[in-house]
């Protein structure tokens, strides 16, 4: 039989895109957009702020070391909202993390090593129980997570009513070791979180597994026809962010030495828009979690910036991410409607 | 094609829904190295057989041999283990993923838990070459037309079945019509690959609407209708009048009588009149009458104005010039609810996304439009209810006769005859039908045909809108002409208009 037949390739004219259409839907282009961002947010602040300290390189390091914590949650989120889900429960297991950690260590005695992976164990549990359900009884992980939501935040009161301060000798030294870098320095919980961040960059692009997780996002019913365990994988997703919860849990506890049931409240907010702005498509199936690191470098430089302004209210804070999360979502939204045509 | 033992054997396979039966007792053979065309109307089984076969379903009765060995498929993964891959209609692969981990996801290659993208890459565009194909792995699969992205879906199922991906693992390929959105020139490269791994001694089980396309690749067929099997043979030894009778279990000429009909009907007095009507971008301005009891089909290429023409007679585009009066009352034609007020159905022809509401029952969906009718503060008495619901599907034969069964879950035949329902319910005084018969098979569209022209008599007044002219001079007392986006012409059918005649009109933009 002969082989001669049209090429259906890109060098195809007619189906080849315009340039523009092609650098519109290079699925890489959201996270240069929000690292752009980064630099210019920077840059401007260097302009404004030179005289009061800005330029130090502890201010870019003290980034890391304020936001580690939100990082590793929106880390965990990044997974869940590759995979087509969403985890509500983000700030409540933070919180109950806080709570059981410091209820532990003050009023049980026991010591911060045996508590870690206890409460590791708990989020991870938590996080499980929310995937099993999700997946076994075909519920919206909306409402799944919703459910989760509610269930760690009265957890935390079942605890205590009150905040417990953490006065644990070796959580203060923990919390105040230091790794020095020559120009500055990086807490534990900054170094931890980066390597979380490593850690998900290989399993999501060079594990099976972290394939499964984009193939689901792009389309579930064909992962399921394409022969792909897809109950497993949205299980293992929401036990990943449970874990990722749980640790961003003890990494608050060491940022503030204290377990409060009211910490962390609306954090999973925090940890969606991160990645939203990082560039992952909320509909799953798209996305990097590098965007994702840059998603909380963005929405920890405001708040540095709001802070170096010194006049305006925190609550700047809140109205710069929501006019950035709009500005984010248009982009997505341009994008796939694209992709449509 | 005397094989000795066929690789895959279905015997009395039987698989039931709530209230349907959908197969009862199905025979099913496959040879190595055939394509094997899998026949019969929507609802007769063929895709029930496929999702049995393939793991979606599970197995109600009957056995499956694989090889001559009896096995159990209790997943689409087993299915694959097994060899048997599958092609859907809509492709199911992840456009997000690039060819290559299309190609290859869930068994790519890994070292150490690793997976080694370079190998992978290097043994998709191995596997593409092999097989003919010239495709740029590394890219997106979005990025590439729908054609090529079936043509993808092969190549991965013929990978898949041997864990280090290198091919020759599958034994059976399933292809469910798989040609319904492609060009001719893809359906041929569809063919030649299809050819090519025939040859290989792969077992290729084909399902598609086309007939032609049937007798042009396959070499046996299997017939089913209504959960049975009709009969094996040979494509050579059927010709297509003969198919199309085992299909449908009855002769075709029953449609003749209708046209005869037809051109000796009569028309009543005038019930809707629009004057001028037009819209930019829509449709130039026009003056059209429809009678009380008149079918008035329109003619016209795809594109020429069709639909556009019928939804600014229902309000569903804002005509920009012109009006329109029904029943003698002037219309104001700004929204849908007007039309309805007014008497008007409009059954749409993209009836998945404009029409029916897939999760809701047949007895929802019919009396969706009747309850918005009343409004939401007056429901309707739910034995009424039932009854209507009732008449409706007896009247039209809505298969499974079932008020509970899911819409979604109905063959394509059927769910335009619950959408019907909804409309009839209304007791409309005008029906618009935009393609009514598009997508459906043979038996379903002559149903549909002779259930216009009994409306008509019952003095409801049609505006038929299909793409078949032959179908258009059937039913039709009057033939509007399209061109551009404008109405060219009106002519009164009678024995002398023929097919021809119209498409001369069409051409010229004018009738002699």
């Amino acid at each position: 039989m002969s082989t001669a037949t049209k090429t259906p390739t890109a060098p195809d004219s007619r189906r080849t895109p315009s340039r523009a259409a092609q650098l519109l839907g290079d699925r890489r282009l959201p996270v240069v957009v929000t690292a752009t961002l980064f630099l210019v947010m920077y840059l401007v602040g260097l302009g404004r702020y030179q005289n009061y300290g800005f330029g130090e390189p502890q201010v870019f390091l003290n980034l890391f070391i304020d936001n580690g914590y939100l990082l590793v949650a929106a880390v965990g989120a990044t997974f869940v909202i590759l995979s087509g889900g969403i985890d509500l429960s983000v700030g409540s297991v933070i919180g109950f993390t806080t709570m059981l950690t410091a209820w532990l260590v003050e009023k049980q005695g026991l010591p911060i090593l045996v508590v870690i992976p206890i409460a590791l164990g708990v989020g991870a549990f938590g996080g499980f129980l929310m995937g099993y359900v999700i997946h076994n009884f075909e519920i919206q992980p909306f409402i799944v997570t919703l459910a989760g939501l509610f269930l760690f935040r009265g957890l935390c009161l079942i605890i205590s009513k009150e905040s417990i301060a953490i006065d644990d000798s070796s959580v203060s030294s923990m919390a105040q070791a230091q790794a020095q870098l020559g120009v500055g320095f990086l807490s534990i919980g900054a170094i931890i979180a980066l390597v979380v961040l490593a850690i998900a960059f290989y399993v999501l692009h060079y594990t099976r597994f972290g394939r499964r997780v984009y193939a689901i996002g792009g389309n579930e019913q064909s992962a399921l026809l394409m022969g792909l365990p897809q109950g497993g994988t949205k299980i293992a997703v929401y036990t990943v962010s449970g874990f990722c919860s749980a640790l961003a849990g003890l990494l608050f506890t060491l940022y503030i030495q204290s377990g409060d049931p009211l910490h962390a409240t609306g954090m999973e907010l925090d940890a969606i828009a991160a990645v939203v702005i990082g560039g992952t498509l909320l509909t799953g199936g798209s996305g990097y979690v590098v965007g994702t690191l840059f998603g909380v470098l963005v929405l920890g430089l405001i708040k540095s910036i709001i802070q170096f302004e010194g006049t305006l209210s925190s609550w700047w804070t809140k109205i710069a991410t929501g006019v950035l999360l709009c500005a984010f979502i248009l982009i997505q939204r341009a994008m796939t409607a694209r992709k449509k045509t | 094609m005397a094989e000795p033992r066929p690789v895959l054997e279905m015997t009395g396979i039987v698989k039931e829904f709530p209230g349907v039966r959908a197969l009862s007792g199905v025979d099913f053979r496959l040879f190595p190295g055939e394509i094997h065309a899998l026949m019969g109307e929507n609802g007769a089984g063929k895709s029930t057989l496929i999702k049995v076969l393939t793991g979606v379903y599970p197995l109600d009765g009957g056995t499956i041999a694989l090889d001559g060995q009896s096995m159990r498929i209790d997943s689409p993964f087993q299915a694959q283990q097994a060899g048997i891959s599958t092609v859907y209609q809509e492709v199911n692969l992840c456009p997000n993923l690039s060819v290559a981990e299309n190609i290859f996801i869930g068994r790519e290659p890994t070292r150490y838990g690793r997976i080694q993208w370079s190998r992978m890459r290097k043994d998709a565009a191995e596997l593409v070459d092999r097989l003919g194909l010239d495709i740029d792995v590394t890219a997106p699969l979005s990025s590439y037309p729908l054609a090529v992205q079936q043509l993808v879906a092969i190549v991965r199922s013929v990978g898949t079945g041997d864990s280090d991906g290198a091919g020759a693992g599958t034994k059976v390929l399933v292809l469910d019509e798989p040609t319904s959105s492609l060009d001719r020139d893809e359906v041929l490269e569809l063919f030649r690959l299809m050819r090519r791994l025939r040859d290989e001694g792969v077992a290729i089980l084909f399902v598609s609407h086309f007939l032609d396309q049937i007798y042009e690749i396959c070499d046996r067929m299997t017939v089913l209708r209504n959960g049975t099997l009709v009969g094996e043979h040979l494509v050579s030894e059927l010709d297509q009048v003969g198919l199309i009778q085992l299909m449908i279990g009855k002769a075709m000429d029953q449609l003749e009588g209708l046209h005869e009909h037809q051109l000796h009907a009569e028309v009543g007095e005038t019930l809707l009149q629009a004057e001028g009507l037009g819209r930019t971008g829509g449709v130039a301005p026009f003056d059209l009458e429809i009678k009380k009891g008149e079918v008035l089909g329109l003619a016209g290429l795809l594109g020429s104005g069709r639909t556009e023409l019928a939804r600014l007679l229902f309000g569903a585009d804002q005509p920009d010039s012109g009006k329109v009066t029904i029943g003698g009352k002037q219309v104001s034609m700004s929204a849908p609810n007007d039309a309805i007020g007014a008497g008007v159905a409009f059954c749409s022809e993209n009836r998945k996304t404009e029409g029916l509401v897939p999760d809701l029952t047949v007895r929802e969906n019919i009396i969706l439009a009747l309850q918005a009718a009343r409004g939401w503060t007056r429901p309707i008495p739910a034995a009424q209810r039932d009854e209507l619901v009732a008449k409706y599907i007896k009247a039209l034969d809505i298969r499974p006769a079932n008020p509970e069964a899911r819409v979604g879950q109905l063959s394509g035949g059927n769910q335009q005859k619950v959408l019907l329902a909804r409309w009839l319910i209304t007791q409309p005084k005008l029906l618009i039908l935009d393609e009514p018969t598009r997508g459906i098979d043979v038996g379903a569209k002559a149903e549909i045909q002779k259930l216009v022209v009994s409306l008509s008599e019952e003095g409801m007044s049609v505006l038929y809108i299909a793409a078949e002219l032959e179908e258009v001079l059937r039913l039709s007392h009057t033939i509007g002409v399209l061109r551009d986006r404008k109405l060219v012409a009106r002519i009164a059918n009678g024995p002398e208009i023929t097919p021809t005649r119209i498409l001369e009109t069409i051409a010229s933009g004018e009738h002699q």
